[in-house]
């Protein structure tokens, strides 16, 4: 018989036993070409030029995570053949034995992957093509792009490149194979199926000491990225919650497959009724070899929900407030009068020179007649008082604050409008007006964390000396609002002061805020695009002009919702099929050997019924325990996360939890069904 | 004497038409209550597919077998585990112990598949382990103990849920002279102290001589059967040598 005979029949007498190894590979397949094909899928999407960039600048990034999720599913294919080989080293013992040599062995592994590698990038090609359709009908709705002329599109670049990604991971896997077969030796691979299992009951003492050790390390991680979030200063620090979580992990499964273990023995009753010492001691045995999996398993699957549901929120919250934050078409910010210290701080002399000439004026430079485009024009200034700094207006309650919150910039000069200034703008805009009396001032912001620092001092009633007049608050709490137009609220506050407080101010920067002429979205877009080609123009680069738009604000925040949301489909899939695959293997392989521990259970008089639930219970368990543990990991990661993303507001995250349950019940649930009943098939009575 | 099993004209065929195999051609016999048989025969005689039959494991073509005079031919699904459960007890020549549980597990297994309490449990398991001297191993691993051990504590095993017949496939065929002397004796006063009824296949005189009465079987027929009588293990061995001559062909062989 050709080799290659021989391998194909290989294939064809596992292909049941292993068909959610090749699913696995199918659908790794299929997840990389979809996620690879965007770009490719959307060239004909009829939308705006500003999106394509944006599609692009995704790609690029998707592009770039693919390189990561190959290293991920290349370690599960390793992983996977090295374990698929262990469970034939009686087979190749046998061809050895019948004077076949280590290369001839090492070409039918070779066939073998070659067969494997080419069904399931065959099988995965097609699916991930079929898949990707449905990816462009949802790149489209993410963009509000218009589908008309929608065609089912095949992007040979992502196929050239799943193929070339997933030939190198497989052509690893011959190496691997070939390598790990030139070190075996004969008697070990004929006798490796009779080594039977040492059960060695651990220590319960340093179980119950390691335990002890581990959930103290958990409490101390847990409660650094939760209470004790606000003293993580430096970035790196974040590192030793992530350490001590990873170790208290390993160590918690460590201890925990000794610990439970001999908790139930003690429990008689229920140990001994049906077959439980038979499913608890299965499940303990194979915790016990596969504790450093376990882990790994945990944390992917831990990683899995927090990318997932953070990612989930954070597109939510990054573009629910935009209709809200942007109220104008477009502002125009300009930083003024500055004197010659400014050269210290980077600016050159140009832009000093530039930065006495008003807004209109710089217009007029660049010959942009800006009448003719913007409606509803309003132009007013920003002023600033030389030594007014936010620790100056905090008053009394610097120092507890302070001490709160070390690294916030205290020194930057406080911005000043006055009353009329900023009620037209609030009219404009939408917003509350601001009522002061002679001798009050009011601080508008709506960055949450800002306002609470904010609201401190307004409550010690701090005065404010401006030309040696006092000023009090107006209340007690900020005003919500801002002037600059934002994706989300990061005003950290300025001051409304009455008019004439003003009348000695410096002048610190120019706001012109406009919509644009035109009622139909052709004619805004054009002025946009015109609006657009102005940071171009010599002149703005020397100037300190910067212009915000609406559209670029939107497409800005929509981009990157969809990139984090997309990264987050990846990553989180991957993992997800990943770890599910690892325990299916394992608990699949695992079976044919318990198929004769389970005929034994029969020959004792163990009903079907029984043996199912046995089977059911044990690989059940062996599913749940990685999750159980991950899902606690996770209610701290997602509240860690939740506090770096709190100034985006996050009132969408329990929905974006949910859709996380429901991908985690689907595919990791999938998997552990497909698991069971496999092993039902395995174990069925000949 | 009670009948626990009866054969009637059993017969059991493998193959198709054209190249049929009869690894059982109309045998039947009785065992009674309180009996240790011994079935021999050379390798491929058929005494490994009776015993199957006899265990449910396997189904014949024709005939029936009553045991404890209900015919379990005719059982199906989960009747036939609650049969096995109930009525049988088996030792095979692998010891079939599951791996993962200590020797007392194992044998309290077969009673909480009964859902015996824990305290019925550990009373029975107490006093089997006196009479097969396994005291000593029941917290061991099957990878800690001797063949000898390991094959008395399967023997524990069979009889704790104090079953009508105890069929035993070859259960000394793993184990070296010493072990098998013991564990036949264990069988002996099993049978004759405890009333246990045994069935056991062996193609070893020397066991078969420990047995009251020794039944031969060639190529799927019954050749002979003889009694131990009166007679002392010793003399019946010689007759059973003698029987086992008579046989010739490839039992002598393996002796």
């Amino acid at each position: 018989m050709k080799f290659y005979k021989l391998s194909f029949k290989n294939i064809q007498k596992c292909f049941k036993d292993y068909a959610i190894y090749f699913f696995t590979l199918i659908l790794g397949v299929a997840i990389f070409y979809v996620f690879n094909a965007i770009d490719s899928q959307t060239v004909l999407l009829n939308t705006q030029s500003y999106v394509y960039e944006l599609i692009k600048m995704m790609a690029n990034m998707l592009s770039g995570v693919s390189v990561f999720v190959s290293v991920v599913l290349g370690f599960l294919i390793i992983y996977a053949s090295r374990f698929l080989i262990k469970r034939r080293h009686k087979e190749f013992g046998i061809y050895m034995l019948l004077g076949m040599s280590k290369r001839k062995i090492s070409m039918i592994l070779f066939f073998e992957t070659l067969f494997i590698g080419i069904l399931s990038l065959g099988v995965g090609l097609i699916l991930g093509v079929v898949l990707s359709q449905f990816m462009s009908i949802l790149v489209a709705n993410m963009f509000e792009a218009d589908m008309t002329n929608f065609t089912f599109i095949v992007s040979k670049s992502a196929i050239v490149k799943t193929l070339i990604y997933f030939g190198i991971m497989y052509f690893l896997v011959m190496i691997f194979n070939t390598i790990s077969i030139s070190k075996c030796k004969l008697i070990d691979l004929l006798h490796s199926e009779k080594k039977s299992e040492q059960v060695k009951l651990k220590n319960p003492i340093l179980c119950i000491f390691l335990f002890l050790i581990a959930v103290a390390m958990l409490s101390y991680a847990y409660y650094c990225v939760t209470i004790g979030v606000k003293d993580l200063y430096y970035a790196y620090e974040i590192f030793i919650p992530i350490g001590l979580g990873c170790l208290a992990t390993f160590l918690i499964f460590f201890s925990l497959s000794g610990l439970l273990l001999r908790i139930f023995m003690s429990m008689k009753g229920l140990y001994y009724r049906g077959l439980n010492s038979f499913t608890l001691r299965q499940i303990s045995s194979k915790v016990n070899t596969t504790v450093f999996s376990m882990t790994i398993i945990c944390l992917m699957l831990f990683l899995t929900i927090c990318v997932f549901s953070t990612s989930l929120s954070l597109k939510n919250s990054l573009t629910q407030n935009l209709e809200e934050l942007t109220p104008v078409d477009v502002s125009i910010s300009k930083r003024r009068n500055f004197d010659d210290t400014a050269l210290e701080d980077g600016w050159s002399l140009g832009q000093i020179e530039d930065s006495q000439k008003t807004i209109p004026e710089s217009f007029h430079e660049m010959n942009f007649d800006y009448q003719s485009y913007f409606d509803d024009i309003f132009e007013f200034n920003v002023y600033a008082f030389s030594g007014i700094t936010v620790a100056e207006t905090l008053g009394d309650a610097y120092n507890d604050i302070v001490e709160l919150y070390p690294f916030l910039q205290y020194d930057s000069v406080e911005e000043f409008v006055s009353l009329s200034d900023y009620n037209r703008l609030a009219k404009m805009y939408g917003l509350d007006e601001v009522s002061l009396r002679d001798n009050e001032y009011a601080i508008v912001a709506d960055y949450d964390q800002w306002i609470a620092i904010r609201n401190d001092g307004l409550k010690a009633n701090t005065p404010l000396v401006l030309n040696g007049k006092s000023y009090y608050p107006n209340r007690e709490k900020c005003t919500y609002g801002f002037m600059d137009i934002a994706s989300n609220h990061i005003n950290v506050g300025f001051f409304v002061v009455p008019d004439e407080a003003l009348e000695d101010a410096v002048l610190y920067r120019s706001l012109m805020v406009a919509n644009y002429k035109g009622s139909t979205d052709a004619e805004k877009e054009h002025i946009e695009k015109i609006v657009h080609d102005l940071e171009d123009n010599p002149y703005a680069m020397s100037s300190t002009l910067s212009i915000s738009t609406k559209l670029t604000i939107y497409a800005a925040s929509v981009g990157l919702g969809a990139m984090v949301t997309f990264i987050g489909l990846y990553l989180g899939l991957i993992f997800l099929i990943s770890s599910a695959a690892i325990l299916a293997l394992k608990e699949l392989s695992e079976s044919t050997d318990n198929k004769e521990r389970f005929q034994m259970l029969r020959n004792l008089g163990a009903d079907e019924k029984m043996i199912n639930k046995a089977l059911f219970n044990q690989i059940l368990i062996f599913f749940l325990c990685p999750l159980l543990l991950a899902c606690i990991h996770s209610i701290f990661g997602i509240l860690f996360c939740n506090y770096l993303l709190e100034s985006m507001g996050t009132t969408q995250l329990l929905t974006s939890i949910f859709t996380t349950a429901g991908f985690l019940i689907i595919i990791y649930g999938g998997y552990f069904l497909i698991t069971y009943f496999c092993s039902k098939n395995i174990i069925k009575e000949r | 004497m009670k009948n626990i099993l009866k054969i009637d004209k059993i017969e059991k065929y493998y193959g198709s038409k054209s190249s049929l195999t009869k690894a059982i051609d109309n045998i039947s016999f009785e065992v009674s209550e309180g009996e240790f048989v011994a079935i021999m025969g050379a390798s491929g005689s058929g005494k490994t597919t009776l015993l199957n039959c006899i265990s449910t494991i396997d189904k014949v073509t024709s005939g029936h077998i009553y045991v404890d005079g209900m015919d379990i031919t005719k059982l199906k699904g989960n009747d036939l585990n609650k049969f096995r459960r109930e009525k049988l007890g088996f030792i095979f020549q692998d010891f079939n112990l599951l791996d993962t549980l200590t020797a007392y597990e194992n044998i309290a297994l077969a009673l909480s598949i009964q859902n015996k309490s824990y305290k019925e449990i550990e009373k029975s398991i107490q006093d089997v382990s006196v009479k097969l001297n396994i005291q000593d191993v029941l917290a061991k691993y099957p990878y800690q103990m001797s063949g000898g051990q390991k094959q008395r504590v399967a023997s524990a095993r069979a009889i704790i849920t104090k079953p009508s017949l105890v069929l035993a496939d070859e259960p000394t065929g793993a184990l070296d002279s010493k072990s098998a002397k013991m564990l036949l004796e264990s069988f002996q006063y099993l049978n004759e102290s405890l009333q246990t009824t045994i069935l056991m296949v062996t193609h070893d005189s020397f066991s078969a001589s420990y047995a009251s009465r020794v039944i031969f079987i060639k190529d799927g027929k019954l050749f002979h059967e003889i009694r131990k009588g009166n007679a002392s293990r010793k003399e019946f061995f010689d007759q059973i040598i003698d029987v086992v001559t008579l046989l010739g062909g490839d039992l002598n062989e393996v002796l």
